[in-house]
């Protein structure tokens, strides 16, 4: 019910006083209504830009053929499959939020799950050309599925974790696109209303004819529910089935059970960084501040020092087991990656995945914008140096020393790389400026009774515990966007 | 006759809007139905609309696809080629899973969510069928017929009391018409 009122020792999820539903449609769409200022142009270009050079790069490759990268006969597999592995782990922190988070009942995750999930789908859009890049023949790609052929017909080998890997990116990414457009239906309905002319044609052919009656509604919800129900095993079943691809091989550093689990909390780790790194920026320059609040911040660089720390422990495991199995080729593996020539990309991944996150334990710096932007951007590197050294170092040295070498990238490679961030920003700032980036219709929710204002009033109504009242006052110093002086009379 | 199709009361707080239906109910005007910003908990229950059956379709759908992936995967790696590999049996069931899995998963996704469409009457280019323009920002709006609901003036007067901060009585059922 929407008169229910939680306990006041919870953080407020929506600040700011006078804040009723017209102001929060008001505040979602205003940078879907108005044009946009010089800081997106200056992005929007600087990405366009990093796309072009994606385009190049790709263009290159399928001209050329996978010649064109730094690959060689003893590393077969580097920055892309590093890349699409990196790009995959990034989307995994979207479904998160909206579906394991909404199982939770985490109210919090309301107004973050849009441009989580759009994130999501960006990313993994990311990771598919990465597939379909490293084909080489990207025109055979359906060969791929298991089509009737004049070879016999020989299909695929379902055996393959490759195999598997293309039903579960296809699905996870269908998946995650109709859950994403179905929450969208009432935020594009509410545009539409307001909108007039061709804009209003355009958002009501989206819209679906969304009107908002009861039993949409109810069906929605239920739709919304069973979508989260099943994008739960889903999301975990997808990081799984990438690990597959290294953990099924018999290559020592590769070969080992603890991938899955291992990969997983490291794609949430990666993911929840990617989204602490958008929506920092997003927040001010969009002026989000009263619905992504420090709270909501601080939620999630407690999510990334727990996945951060169960990837540190995954770390030590692995390199424990390497030495506990006895197996010599797999201790050379571990001893290789920290002390052989890779050395450094080792101890990058250690310093920007273990180390750096366990700074979020002081609050201080969990609470600091601008500590949490550089941590999540290091968090990024770091994940994208965990894929490259499980990836090149395992690879680099093979069973026999004669056929040892370095990888070193072409310019294609480090094209593809870069431009595929671009091609990201792109989708994500034209995203910000045709949709709302904000779940109004999830918001407008939290309103009657998670809002500051609500709060706010039961105090003023004074049939509360002090000592509670006293605790949540407390909590509130830690906001940017709360007036503290209205809380010294009450 | 008045030319009143439709008796709409505006309510600015979702609270008092479900106060509004109860003072219908209770003086038995009927009510055609209610459109909302945001989902409402609990006025399924007060306007009598069963519990959605969307769960059984995601089910079926889902055993669906899981089926039809399986049989795929059997019919070409046990039936139509079987290959021998290190003498291991033809039918390994363990490496059915991932694509039985996501084939579920994919199928009760899609099927749920088209069957939602399909019931709710949701598809791209629809006209919507929108009573008041501002149901999908800030105004909850429950909706009268006014056929057969006289007087209109008693049933404004049941919304005015509830806490409806307009009532509306339009001659067009759907104002989103151009």
């Amino acid at each position: 019910m929407s008169s229910h009122s939680e306990s006041i020792i919870r953080e407020p999820l929506i600040t700011g006083k006078d804040i009723t539903y017209a102001q929060i449609t008001n505040d979602v769409l205003f940078p879907v209504e108005n044009k946009p200022n010089k800081a997106w142009w200056i992005g929007f270009i600087v990405a366009c830009l990093g796309a072009s050079l994606w385009l190049v790069s790709i263009s290159w490759t399928f001209w050329y053929g996978i010649g064109e990268w730094g690959l060689n006969k003893t590393v077969g597999w580097a920055w892309d499959i590093t890349g699409f592995v990196w790009w995959v782990g990034i989307g995994h922190a979207g479904t998160l939020i909206s579906a394991v988070l909404l199982l939770f009942r985490q109210n919090w995750r309301n107004s973050i799950n849009r441009s989580a999930e759009a994130m999501t789908i960006f990313a993994v859009i990311c990771a598919a050309c990465y597939i379909f890049g490293h084909m080489g023949r990207v025109w055979l790609a359906y060969w791929t599925l298991p089509l009737p052929n004049q070879y016999g017909s020989l299909w695929v080998n379902w055996n393959s974790a490759l195999m598997m890997d293309v039903f579960a990116i296809s699905t996870y990414f269908s998946v995650s696109l109709v859950f994403w457009y179905t929450g969208l239906l009432p935020d594009i309905a509410s545009i539409r209303d307001r909108a007039t002319g061709l804009r209003r044609r355009i958002y009501s052919i989206c819209s679906f004819g969304w009107t908002g009656s009861v039993k949409t509604w109810q069906r929605f919800e239920t739709v919304s529910l069973i979508l989260a129900g099943i994008s739960t095993p889903l999301v975990l079943s997808v990081h799984t089935i990438v690990s597959f691809d290294f953990a099924t091989s018999l290559e020592p550093g590769w070969h080992t059970t603890i991938f899955p689990p291992y990969f997983v909390a490291g794609a949430i780790f990666s993911g929840f960084a990617m989204v602490q790194t958008l929506l920092l920026i997003a927040r001010k320059v969009l002026g989000l501040e009263n619905y992504i609040t420090m709270f909501h911040i601080e939620s999630m660089n407690k999510i990334i020092i727990l996945t951060g720390s169960i990837v540190g422990v995954a770390y030590i495991t692995e390199f424990f087991i390497a030495w506990y199995s006895g197996v010599e080729y797999e201790q050379y593996a571990f001893i290789n990656r920290s002390t052989g020539p890779y050395w450094w990309a080792y101890w990058s991944m250690m310093t920007c995945n273990v180390i750096t996150p366990q700074l979020f334990w002081f609050k201080k710096i969990r609470l600091s914008i601008p500590a949490s932007w550089v941590l999540s951007i290091i968090v990024n590197i770091g994940m994208w140096f965990e894929r490259f050294v499980i990836i090149v170092t395992s690879l680099h040295r093979d069973y026999i020393p004669s056929s040892w070498v370095m990888f070193y990238p072409t310019w294609v490679d480090v094209g593809i790389f870069v431009g595929s961030i671009g091609v990201f920003f792109v989708m994500f700032l034209l995203f910000i400026r045709v949709l709302p980036s904000v779940a109004m219709a999830e918001v407008k929710l939290l309103l009657k009774t998670s809002s500051e204002q609500s709060k706010l009033k039961l105090i003023k109504e004074g049939h509360l515990d002090p000592e509670q009242v006293e605790y949540y006052k407390e909590s509130l110093t830690k906001f940017d966007s709360v007036e503290l002086a209205d809380y010294d009379k009450v | 006759m008045s030319k009143t199709k439709m008796i709409l009361g505006l309510f600015d707080d979702p609270d008092e809007m479900m106060h509004g239906i109860e003072k219908l109910q209770k003086n038995s005007v009927p009510i055609y139905d209610v459109y909302t910003p945001m989902p409402i908990h609990g006025i399924e229950d007060k306007l009598g609309v069963k519990e959605s059956r969307l769960g059984y379709a995601a089910f079926c759908f889902g055993c669906l696809g899981g089926s039809v992936i399986f049989s795929i995967v059997y019919y070409t790696l046990v039936h139509d080629w079987p290959m021998n590999i290190g003498g291991k049996p033809h039918f390994a069931m363990p490496d059915f899973v991932p694509f039985t899995f996501e084939w579920t998963i994919l199928w009760t996704a899609f099927g749920m969510v088209f069957t939602f469409f399909y019931a709710t009457h949701l598809f791209p280019g629809r006209a919507p069928r929108v009573m008041d323009l501002r149901a999908t920002d800030d105004r909850f709006v429950i909706a009268i017929d006014a056929k057969g609901n006289i007087p209109h003036d008693d049933i404004t007067k049941i919304l005015t009391d509830a806490g409806a901060v307009e009532v509306k009585h339009n001659e067009r059922k759907y104002v989103s018409y151009e």
